[in-house]
């Protein structure tokens, strides 16, 4: 029963379908997309796959050590940093292709127009418990 | 507080209240609230007769949800009912339990989950905690599952086949939280196999007791992998091997050969070598063939590939490997080990790297990295 995240980006994915900004969105077109979300979550719920959904804030810090005894050294935001993940939805089920089905369904959010986006998700999988069984 | 004892009575107090007349899935959240109950009165007031105080409680606990069920259904339907009683059933409930838990029309999540709580008397937290989910997640599985087996009638005579499968996913995912899910697949395995006379049902129990006795030499004091070739053999459980080999033997005796007891039977060949150059390769080898001619399995064509490369040697496992699809999981893993063997550990150390990266587990990944890292440092030193 393996486990995936559902990966969403507010950028470096490759442009959707439906390709309008969320902030040139109704607000109404914007209350739709997020209740479709909830929905899906509630949906996963209901069915016993739902492990885990969080947003992402836009904006956070790079940190790293600067040796013993010292503090932590930070910086950024880096505007220019192509990658940056909007949040995801971590799921348990019992396929690849069920993750697949899932995956697809919630890329089909609603977007500019009440037009389903499309948008690209990335599916990675958790690495497993190992196996009690390997010859 | 003794969990064994309330693990074990779990199915004898769930089949007691079926065949009083209680629909299982109803009976099923009775029991489950009388071992809550339990965990909650025992530590403090142990009874004199463990069942029987189970039994009255479950009783109580379902009696109460049909009343206020019935009451509410009166009140929405103006119908009253009470529950008819049952059919007394003289055959052996224990498989009929087990079969109904892994009813084909359940996903393998859904029969896990019902099978560990129904049958092997797990509260939903240590499943959720076992299976790194959350706890509703589990509860949502387990009442589908009960919705699903609605109009299955419980005195019909179950699928062995999909039970071994729901107790071998068990086993062999081999998840812990607080309870270990391959201590909980040895017993749920051995009291199947105390009530249900099938040569298969005895090669999974020997299956499980070969593998089980590995399980410390599996890992090092820093918790890596230790490949088959490279434990401390020591370390095995004998009297476990011991009682696996004896399982096996008699089930094989049978002459109803099928894949547990083919993959108990390499198991018991790498249990019988004192050493892996004392591993009897040629009969793994001939083992592996059965178990492909039974299931066509491709992962167990793999490990084939492996053992006759021990058996014929590296090329012959080359060869072996070369007629199976590259995309298999491990199958880089293999050829890597196969390339170093066949003496070129320059391809190997790149596959170790390419096998790492594919690895779905992260116990095999650090074991890949690890490979792959030795025949660089190999390489830089020469």
């Amino acid at each position: 029963m393996p486990k995936y995240l559902l990966l969403k980006h507010y950028r470096g994915a490759p442009a959707p379908t439906n390709d309008v900004p969320m902030s040139e969105w109704t607000p109404e077109e914007v209350t739709a997309h997020i209740r479709y979300m909830e929905e899906f979550a509630d949906r996963l719920r209901a069915n016993g796959e739902f492990v885990d959904a969080q947003a992402l804030s836009q904006e956070g810090t790079w940190v790293r050590s600067d040796g013993p005894g010292r503090p932590p050294v930070t910086d950024g935001p880096f505007a220019e940093t192509k990658d940056l993940v909007a949040g995801w939805m971590a799921i348990d089920v019992d396929d690849h292709e069920r993750a697949l089905e899932l995956a697809a369904e919630l890329s089909a959010a609603p977007g500019a127009g009440g037009e389903p986006i499309h948008e690209w998700l990335e599916l990675r999988p958790f690495l497993q418990a190992p196996p009690t069984v390997r010859e | 507080m003794d969990e064994g004892l309330l693990r074990e009575l779990t199915p004898v107090v769930l089949t007691a209240l079926v065949r009083r007349g209680a629909d299982f899935a109803a009976a099923e959240d009775a029991v489950q609230e009388a071992l809550l109950e339990a965990w909650r009165v025992w530590p403090a007031d142990p009874p004199r007769d463990p069942r029987a105080w189970l039994v009255t409680v479950a009783w109580r606990r379902f009696l109460d949800a049909t009343r206020s069920d019935a009451a509410r259904r009166r009140r929405e339907d103006g119908v009253g009912e009470e529950p008819a009683p049952g059919p007394v059933s003289g055959v052996d409930d224990t498989l009929r339990l087990y079969a109904l838990c892994a009813h084909p029309s359940l996903s393998p999540s859904s029969a896990v989950a019902l099978t560990l709580r129904a049958v092997g008397g797990l509260t939903t937290r240590q499943i959720a905690a076992a299976y790194l989910v959350p706890e509703a997640t589990v509860a949502q599985r387990i009442s589908r599952a009960k919705r699903s087996l609605a109009g299955v009638r419980f005195d019909h005579p179950g699928d062995l086949g999909t039970v071994l499968r729901v107790l071998y996913l068990v086993f062999n995912e081999g998840h812990s939280g607080d309870v270990d899910l391959v201590v909980e697949a040895l017993r749920l395995t051995r009291q199947l196999a105390a009530a249900v006379d099938d040569p298969e049902v005895h090669g999974l129990l020997a299956l499980v007791l070969l593998h089980s006795a590995r399980r410390d030499a599996r890992t090092d004091a820093d918790g890596a992998l230790v490949p088959l070739a490279r434990q401390d053999r020591s370390r095995w459980d004998t009297a476990a091997v011991a009682e696996g080999v004896a399982v096996l033997q008699a089930a094989l005796a049978r002459d109803r050969l099928g894949e547990y007891q083919a993959q108990a039977a390499i198991a018991a060949l790498h249990a019988d070598a004192r050493s892996v150059e004392e591993t009897d390769w040629v009969q793994v080898v001939e083992w592996y063939d059965e178990l492909v001619r039974l299931t066509g399995s491709p992962v167990a064509r793999l490990n084939r590939a492996v053992a006759v490369g021990e058996a014929d040697g590296p090329q012959a496992g080359l060869a072996a490997l070369a007629e199976l699809d590259e995309a298999l999981p491990r199958y880089t893993a293999v050829a890597a080990h196969l390339h170093e063997r066949a003496g070129d550990p320059v391809l190997a150390q790149q596959l170790y790297g390419r096998a790492a990266a594919l690895a779905t587990d992260a116990a095999e990944r650090h074991h890949l990295t690890r490979q792959a890292a030795r025949l660089h440092g190999d390489r830089t030193v020469q």
